[in-house]
């Protein structure tokens, strides 16, 4: 349908009701009578049945007469989209071209009729501000709120230059209707006189700053820990905590403070010791080690070598010569003396120096260990022969050396480099002669001198023997009782609570007593040997010798087994051991061997081994030998099926005590 | 007393240089070693390639062998170490802070 009213439309300013209502009247009015002469036409050909009907009487004057025909003639009008006032020749300047040219586009569209509502709900907000800003202005002054409202439209309306009188009246008219007073509501804010301020303070711009440092230097590591490591560590810890503990301690003791030098001191002479130093025990390790491999095969036969004839021989044995011990600087000096350690059973004392009392001179104590046999273990020199020596029992580190020259001095191998850490002097009570023999009872020295007497260390001891004591030996068991062998040949038995007094004498010898020695088994009997070239077997109770044995040359020493009561060495100046088992053969010894290179040395002294099947010889040249027993000589009751091997001391003595009574029945004769 | 220290000091010391020269005196022994916790030899009888090839190698097997023997037990300790091969017999004896090594040549 075509519109009726052509309504354009008209924007008024929001926020007046009714605001240029007549100049719209005026605007359509104008529009409506340019556009009716078109209009009209349509508005009739179209629907005119009702409108017809109404009005067919009525005739404007000036209306064409037209006939009948006419009137059915049909004209045909085609609605279209186009404007027709809309202007088809517009032309306007291209600069482009530099030419007026047509506008193609033109605008088509028309308005014919606009009409804003001044209508507004109550509730909405707009409609109750205005409610409330009349509430306001009619209370203020009826009469005056419409020249002020005037005012304020004036003022709102400044930038409108349309109808603005014609808004002013309006509002005049309009301020008087909402005469119903209501609820007054806060003041609102002026729209159009209001200003909010706001300010934004300043932000700091972000900033953002970063440097690279120069990394930190890298290092990879890596490590194994062992158990033990670990166990290290905690002992470590362990010693610290403990080593600040006692630092704690004696802090208040000033006495500390004087000791503190005199360790530094110490520890700076030993940084200036070579380092080598501490190879010390590593290099006598390896000094036996070496040894070990190049007298390996002695090594074999001292542990394993048992001479396979001795099976054929009956009841002779044989000595296995091991190794052989000697020293540069002791090479011309005689042995003298000969001890095993108590408790080192590989370790022996040698004594050095001279039986030709027209040629003396200085002496030599040297410690051998088999382990080591190129070389002694401890060396110590001394300017006097040593003639002499023993070993402490319970203390196996201190040695009883008598010299030559009377003195007794007593080395303590614990103390290194080796020196006497007591020595008799005359002030003490030396003796002007040769000491011939002590012996460590306890801690005291038992020595044996020239002169004839016997003292003993500090309780100063004396007895005096009409001859010179040479040799002298104490009871296994009976403390107090001890032999002297003198120069003349007498034994004389002695206790040490008489000393003015012998118990006994045993005119044993034609020349001097070389040595006595009790029996380890057997508590009464003991053997004795001397330079008229025999050995003696004694019962202390009996003044005659049980067995005499003559071994054609003069005897140096005598020695029992240990591991048997009927057994013993001897011996002689033609370079010559002999050993014998009473057991086996009474009258002649089973093994008699030359153990020395030349017949002119002469062997001076024997010791078993305690524990070993090994003796020890000493010769005037200085050298020692090792010998092995071959299983003859360390022959053991035979073992019988079904009985049990008896062994023990009981079972020596009585082997012993069996032989003896043999030698008793006929012992009536006064000798053999 | 400094002096008597003194005395041991130079005592001992002159103790263990005679002891070494006589273990490199003895019969069969081919070279003695002494080599510090570095595995650096110190002093020695051998040539120097020698030396170095020996404490090197030795050494190295000496620690392992000590690692060996305390990682069974750690209170147990490696005292010494023999080996034995077809020409020669080595030694090691660890100290506290040196290895003694000492090549022999038993079957001489």
């Amino acid at each position: 349908m075509p519109p009726k009213l052509p309504v354009k439309r008209h924007q008024s300013q929001g926020g007046t009701i009714g605001s240029g209502v007549k100049s719209v009247h005026s605007r359509i009015s104008k529009t409506i009578s340019k556009k009716r002469d078109e209009d009209a036409a349509t508005e009739v050909g179209e629907g005119a049945d009702e409108w017809t009907s109404a009005k067919t009487l009525i005739k404007p004057p000036d209306q064409l007469e037209l006939t009948e025909a006419e009137l059915k003639e049909e004209f045909t009008r085609i609605l279209t989209a186009n404007n027709p006032h809309a202007p088809q020749n517009i032309v306007r300047y291209s600069f482009k071209e530099r030419a007026y040219r047509p506008i193609s586009y033109v605008d088509q569209l028309a308005i014919h009729f606009s009409l804003d509502g001044n209508l507004l709900l109550r509730d909405s907000d707009e409609g109750r501000r205005q409610s409330a800003r009349a509430l306001l202005e009619a209370e203020l002054a009826p009469v005056q709120s419409t020249v002020i409202e005037a005012e304020e439209t004036e003022l709102q309306e400044e930038g409108s230059k349309e109808d603005m009188p014609a808004a002013a009246a309006e509002e005049a008219a309009e301020g008087e209707e909402p005469a119903p007073p209501q609820l007054r509501e806060q003041k609102l804010t002026n729209q159009f006189n209001f200003c909010e301020r706001a300010s934004q303070t300043f932000n700091n711009p972000m900033r953002e700053r970063a440097c690279q440092m120069e990394p930190p230097p890298r290092a990879t590591f890596s490590a194994t820990v062992n158990q033990w490591e670990i166990y290290d560590a905690y002992v470590g810890e362990l010693q610290k905590l403990e080593k600040s503990k006692e630092k704690e301690k004696p802090k208040a003791t000033a006495a500390k403070k004087d000791e503190k030098p005199r360790g530094r001191k110490l520890t700076s002479l030993e940084s200036q010791g070579d380092d080598v130093t501490k190879v010390t025990k590593a290099a006598k390790i390896v000094e036996r080690m070496v040894n070990q491999n190049t007298f390996d095969d002695i090594a074999q036969d001292f542990k394993y070598f048992e001479d396979p004839a001795d099976e054929y021989r009956d009841q002779e044995g044989t000595l296995l010569p091991l190794w052989k011990f000697q020293y540069d600087k002791a090479k011309r000096l005689a042995v003298t003396a000969i001890c095993w350690n108590p408790k080192y059973k590989d370790l022996f004392v040698v004594g050095h120096g001279s039986y030709d009392f027209m040629k003396q001179s200085r002496g030599m104590l040297l410690l051998y260990t088999l382990k080591n046999p190129s070389f002694p273990e401890y060396i110590s020199s001394s300017e006097s022969g040593i003639m002499c020596l023993d070993i402490h029992n319970d203390h196996p580190y201190l040695l009883a050396v008598g010299f030559y020259d009377g003195n007794v001095a007593i080395y303590n191998l614990k103390k290194l480099p080796l020196q006497p850490s007591y020595k008799s002097s005359a002030m003490s009570g030396k003796h002007t002669d040769p000491v011939w023999q002590n012996e460590l009872v306890h801690s005291d020295v038992i020595k044996l001198s020239v002169e004839g007497t016997t003292m003993e260390g500090p309780e100063g001891l004396q007895l005096q023997t009409i001859g010179c004591g040479t040799s002298f030996d104490f009871h296994k068991k009976i403390d107090y009782l001890f032999l002297v062998g003198t120069e003349e040949g007498k034994i004389y038995k002695c206790s040490k609570t008489y000393c003015s007094q012998f118990l006994d004498i045993f005119d044993a010898h034609h020349m001097a007593v070389d040595a006595v020695n009790w029996n380890p088994y057997h508590m009464k009997i003991f053997i004795s040997c001397s330079s008229d070239w025999t050995v003696k077997i004694w019962d202390h109770t009996i003044k005659t010798p049980m067995f005499i044995f003559d071994l054609n040359s003069a005897v140096g020493d005598v020695a029992w087994a240990p591991y048997s009561s009927t057994v013993f060495a001897a011996v002689t100046t033609d370079g010559k051991a002999h050993v014998f088992d009473l057991s086996i053969n009474k009258y002649e010894a089973i093994c008699s061997q030359p153990v020395v290179a030349k017949k002119k040395n002469k062997i001076t002294h024997v010791q078993f081994n305690p524990v070993y099947p090994i003796i020890i010889i000493g010769d005037d040249r200085g050298h020692v030998t090792c010998l092995k027993l071959s299983p003859n000589l360390r022959k053991m009751p035979k073992e019988k099926k079904g009985q049990e091997v008896q062994k023990g001391p009981e079972v020596e003595i009585a082997k012993l005590d069996k032989l003896l009574n043999l030698v008793r029945e006929p012992a009536d004769k006064p000798e053999k | 007393t400094v002096n008597f220290l003194y005395f041991c000091d130079l005592f001992f010391k002159a103790e263990v240089e005679e002891t070494l020269k006589r273990i490199q005196a003895h019969k069969g022994v081919i070279g003695t070693i002494v080599v510090n916790a570095e595995g650096i030899p110190i002093r020695t009888t051998l040539d120097n390639s020698t030396t170095v090839q020996y404490a090197g190698l030795l050494h190295q097997l000496t620690m392992k062998a000590r690692s060996t023997v305390r990682d069974i037990d750690p209170q147990n300790d490696l005292t010494f170490l023999r080996i034995r091969s077809k020409k020669h017999e080595i030694m090691v004896a660890p100290d506290k802070e040196y290895l003694l090594i000492v090549i022999q040549n038993p079957c001489e």
